[in-house]
Formats: structure tokens, sequence, C-alpha cells
């Protein structure tokens, strides 16, 4: 089944004047379409402006659709009566991690989802606990989280979502505002939720390096989907890539213009190691 | 420049004082310095010393990190000192133009500056021992009856807890536009006064700016994780009350009353018994005692 369903979503932006007249409408989403299937992992590429933030607050009920639908777990997100319920079923996270941590102590912020949700004091230890080991973020549960590193901040968003028991998390450019180090742990901590927890994740990013593990890749670009398809299948169009403003990793684009050139290696490389084996071959 | 601003310094130690449930601290709180303020003799500011005494011992909060509070009202307590001296009626000692130093004055000033310590000592035990969510936390439960007449009281805690959540970091922001203003020119360091107050503003419009920005994104993620104010919201520490609590009220009532009875006895005592010995060296001594 699908866990996230959007049909022809179309989302406008109104600006108005001073009298609430419309002045200008501006289109961030115009006719997507994609379904998500439980357990996958999604990346959701796009360059600033390109309507992939809009889209992600769709899947949450954070906006609702101007024209079309969004189905999360087959509920219709403008379905007043479950709104709680979606933002249950698909938790976000967001780009500035001091933004978004509510509590002055790490297990009082990831408490706060399920306190809203009214779980008994009982088991929202239980949860609190699970989530924090799960992002190993155990040893720091009753730090203020103004002394944690970036990677850790957003670690202690994403432990509050997952002790929502979410089945879909989406994150909006998680690690826009991180170093290297803190960008590569929040990626570990997502593809072992998604392995080991057998959560969805949807990853929005601009980052395509983060990209390369997904399941599938939706390429945005001006409130449309562009391309679609494996990282591989979508990784070797480097010369689209570049049109809508992405940057392409160094070592795939590398590989792809020795191939162009005519040496034989597969067309799509994603990694160092890659390379190095399919060079190896050559000798 | 903002870095030393720091809001109910709180103290990181394990004592009985510090697990005590807030609702305990603010009422005990509370309840001790009106108690100060009831009776105006020194048995009784001996009794509140002992009490404050035996909580100092309890707490585990070393003497001189407690006293440090008190630095900041030094100037007050001088200020008082100096007044009552100076300016209270009475049997004069010694006079000089619009001044007259009393017997009855320098007593008033010696009870003024105990009275003050007393006071300062028990609010900052109370800051010192209690974090400031919890703080929040019991403040929410104390008001909570309030709810009758329309009072947002969780909105008002949970916008308290969240302010206390943001001090450090718009601190922090603050010291970055400061640097960024300086190395563009702006003056912060000028000795003028209205050059100083001046140099307020290009601080001040880009920090506001960036609050706002961050309460929207704040308020996002809040509702993003289904927060929809207080009704129905369980808590993974929830306020109950232990044994420890109802002994305290019991040591806290037990106070009141030791207080309320002595204070009216020795008033009355003093009074009766002045009426006798005035003049008298034992008068004197009455006189400093009660």
């Amino acid at each position: 089944m699908d866990i996230i369903k959007a049909e022809n979503l179309i989302f406008e932006y109104k600006r108005r004047d001073e009298d609430g007249n419309i002045e200008s409408v501006e289109r961030a989403l115009d006719n997507v379409s994609l379904d998500v299937k439980e357990g996958d992992f999604i990346s959701i590429l796009g360059a600033n402006g390109s309507g992939k933030s809009t889209f992600a607050k769709h899947l949450n009920a954070i906006l609702l659709p101007t024209e079309g639908t969004v189905w999360v777990d087959g509920m219709d997100s403008k379905d007043e009566d479950k709104l709680f319920t979606i933002r249950q079923t698909a938790g976000m996270v967001f780009q500035n991690p001091d933004n978004q941590i509510i509590g002055q102590v790490v297990e009082e912020d990831v408490a706060f989802g399920p306190e809203n949700m009214g779980i008994p004091t009982e088991q929202l230890r239980e949860r609190v606990d699970e989530a924090l080991k799960t992002l190993g973020m155990m040893e720091f549960s009753k730090k203020s989280p103004n002394r944690l590193s970036g990677g850790q901040k957003q670690r202690v968003s994403i432990a509050g979502v997952l002790a929502m028991h979410p089945k879909c998390i989406v994150l909006d450019e998680p690690t826009a505002m991180l170093d290297p180090a803190g960008r590569k742990e929040v990626i570990r901590a997502l593809r072992a939720l998604n392995e080991v927890e057998k959560i969805t994740i949807i990853l929005i990013t601009h980052y395509m390096e983060e990209t390369i593990y997904s399941d599938k890749i939706f390429v945005m670009n001006k409130g449309k989907i562009a391309m679609e398809g494996t990282p591989r299948e979508v990784f070797k169009r480097v010369e689209e890539l570049e049109e809508y403003k992405l940057e392409v990793p160094k070592i795939t684009l590398l590989a792809h213009e020795l191939w162009k050139k005519g040496i034989d290696i597969p067309e799509c490389i994603l990694s160092d190691k890659e390379l190095a084996e399919a060079l190896k071959k050559l000798v | 420049m903002f870095k030393d601003v720091t809001l109910g310094q709180y103290y990181q130690a394990d004592s009985v004082i510090h697990r005590l449930d807030p609702r305990v601290k603010l009422a005990g709180t509370f309840l001790y310095m009106i108690s100060l303020f009831v009776f105006n003799n020194i048995i009784c500011y001996l009794v509140s010393a002992i009490l404050l005494a035996v909580v100092i011992i309890l707490c585990r909060v070393p003497v001189g990190y407690m006293l440090k509070g008190l630095r900041a009202v030094l100037f007050i307590m001088i200020f008082a000192v100096v007044f009552n001296v100076l300016f209270t009626e009475g049997d004069i000692i010694w006079e000089f133009w619009i001044f007259h130093v009393s017997a009855k004055g320098i007593k008033m000033a010696i009870l003024m500056v105990i009275r003050l310590f007393l006071l300062i000592v028990s609010a900052s035990i109370m800051t010192l021992t209690t974090t400031p969510n919890r703080l929040t936390d019991g403040l929410e439960m104390i008001f909570r009856p309030l709810k009758i007449f329309k009072v947002p009281v969780h909105e008002f805690a949970m916008m308290m807890s969240i302010a206390l959540r943001f001090i450090p970091i718009l601190s922090e922001e603050a010291d970055k536009i400061v640097k960024a203003q300086t190395a563009r020119g702006a003056k912060f360091d000028s000795k003028k006064l209205t050059d100083r107050v001046k140099s307020l503003i290009p601080l001040i419009v880009p920090l506001f700016i960036s609050a706002f920005r961050r309460a929207s994104d704040l308020a996002l993620a809040m509702e993003a994780r289904g927060y929809h104010g207080g009704d129905g919201r369980t808590k993974l520490y929830p306020l109950k009350y232990a044994a420890r609590d109802y002994i305290s009220y019991a040591v806290l009532l037990l106070y009141i009353g030791a207080i309320v009875s002595l204070g009216i006895t020795f008033s009355r005592l003093t009074a009766f018994l002045l009426q006798f010995f005035a003049g008298s060296h034992l008068g004197t001594v009455l006189f400093w005692l009660f």
C-alpha cells in the first residue's frame, strides 16, 4: 500500500496588497503526482525555489493543496478530523535544529510530541528512551540542547518525531545548516531508521551525495517533477541535472566525463570505490 | 557582552531540597518571605535564621556560591542602613543638621539588614535548587485553578519555558550581530551615553527580525508535532507529592505557628516589661533583644 500518494497537486502562494486584493499568484507546485511505497527511502532533490519544501509541508497537512489531493496512509490531508493522526503518521523534521527543539532538556524535547498525543507517563518514559537509544543520543538525555553539535541537535529532532511512532518521517533539508561531519551523522541515522525500523523516509535535500542510497529519487524543478527513478537512473543524466541547478557529485561527474570520452567504464558511477573497481578492470 | 545573562541560576547537586516538589518550594519561599515581614523582633528572626541554616545545610550548595547573589543587593542594604540610622525618630544619641541618630534607628537598621539577608538568601536557595522548567511546571500547577477565570495558565507556562530555552540562543545571536555591526563601523564601546543608546538600534532591529523568524519556525515545528494547547496533554515528569513534600509542608506549618506565637508573646511581654523597667539596665537589654 502507498503510504503517501499525491495526485495532481497544485499549490499557489497568493501575494496580497494592503487591501487584501490578490496582487500576484505564484504557483509553487504544478500538477505534482507521486506515490511512495511503505518502507522505502525516498529522496526529493531540487534547487532553491523548486517547490520541494512546499511539497514537504503538504505531507504533514501544514499546507493544504489549492487543487488536487494528498493521501497520507489513506487519509485525505484535507480531512480535519484526521489532522492529528496524519501528523502522527507522517512526522516532520525541519532545517534549523535550533528552531524546532522545544524542550530545555533533550529528553523533555523528545517527549514533546507524545505528550501532545496524551500518552500516559509510564509509556512516555519507554518511548523517549527507545527513541534516544535508536538515534544513539541516550547519553545526552539530561543535557541542554544548547550544548549539542548541529548533527546531534538534528538527531534529537529526529528522535522527537520517532517517539511519536510514525510510519513515515519527512525531512525538509535536515542537513542544510550542518557541517560535513554532521551531515554524515544524520544521513547514517536515517538509513539505520529505514533499514532497521522499516520506517519510510522522505528526504528533501539539494545535496545529491545524500541521495545515493535511496530507493527512488524525484527531482523537482519549477514546481514540477522533472525526473524520477533509482539513483543510477537519475545520476547518469548529468547534463539534465545541471540544467536544474543541481550539483552532481564530483566522482559521478568525473566518471561521466571519462565515459563520454569513450573510456570503457559504466555510464553511472556513484562512489569512489566503484570508479576504482571499474578502472582496475581496464588495466 | 551578553554571555553572562543567567536567569534563575541553577546549581546542580543531589539533595533533598533539590528533589522537593517545586510547588512546596514556591509556597515555602513565599510564606517564609511573608513571615519575615510580620514581626520585627530578634527572637523571630532567630527562628527564621535557624530554619534557613538547616535548609542551607540540606541543599548542599556551597555557601560562598550562595552569598554571591548578595553582592547585587549590597547597595540596597547599605542604603537601607544609612536611611534607617539617620532618619528614624526616637531618643536622640547624636544629631547634626537634619540627621539624627537614635538607638531605635540603629536597632531598625540592624533588623533591616537581617531581614534583607534572610530574604535574599531564601529566594536564591529556591532558584539555585530548582531547574527553570520544574519552576514553570510548579507555577502552572499552582495557578491552574485560575483557568476557571479563563486565565491561559498553560500558555503562560509554555511561553515562559520557551523564553528560557531561547535566552542563550538569542544572546549568542546578539553577540554575532554586535561583531558584524562592529565590522561595519558601528560603535558599541563609545563612552558617550547618547552614542551608546544610538548604537543599540543596529543591534535591536536585526535581533527582533531574527527572533520573529525563529518564533514562526518554532510555531510550525510545534504544530507539526501535534501541539494543540494544554488540554489532553500528558507529562514526562508529572508533579507528584512524595512523603518528603508532606513532611516539608508540616515543617512549614510548624514554623509559621512558631513565628506567630513567638511574635505575639514577645511583643506583648516586652511591652509589658518595658513599662516597669524603662530607664533601667534591664530595660536597655530588653530593648535590644526584643
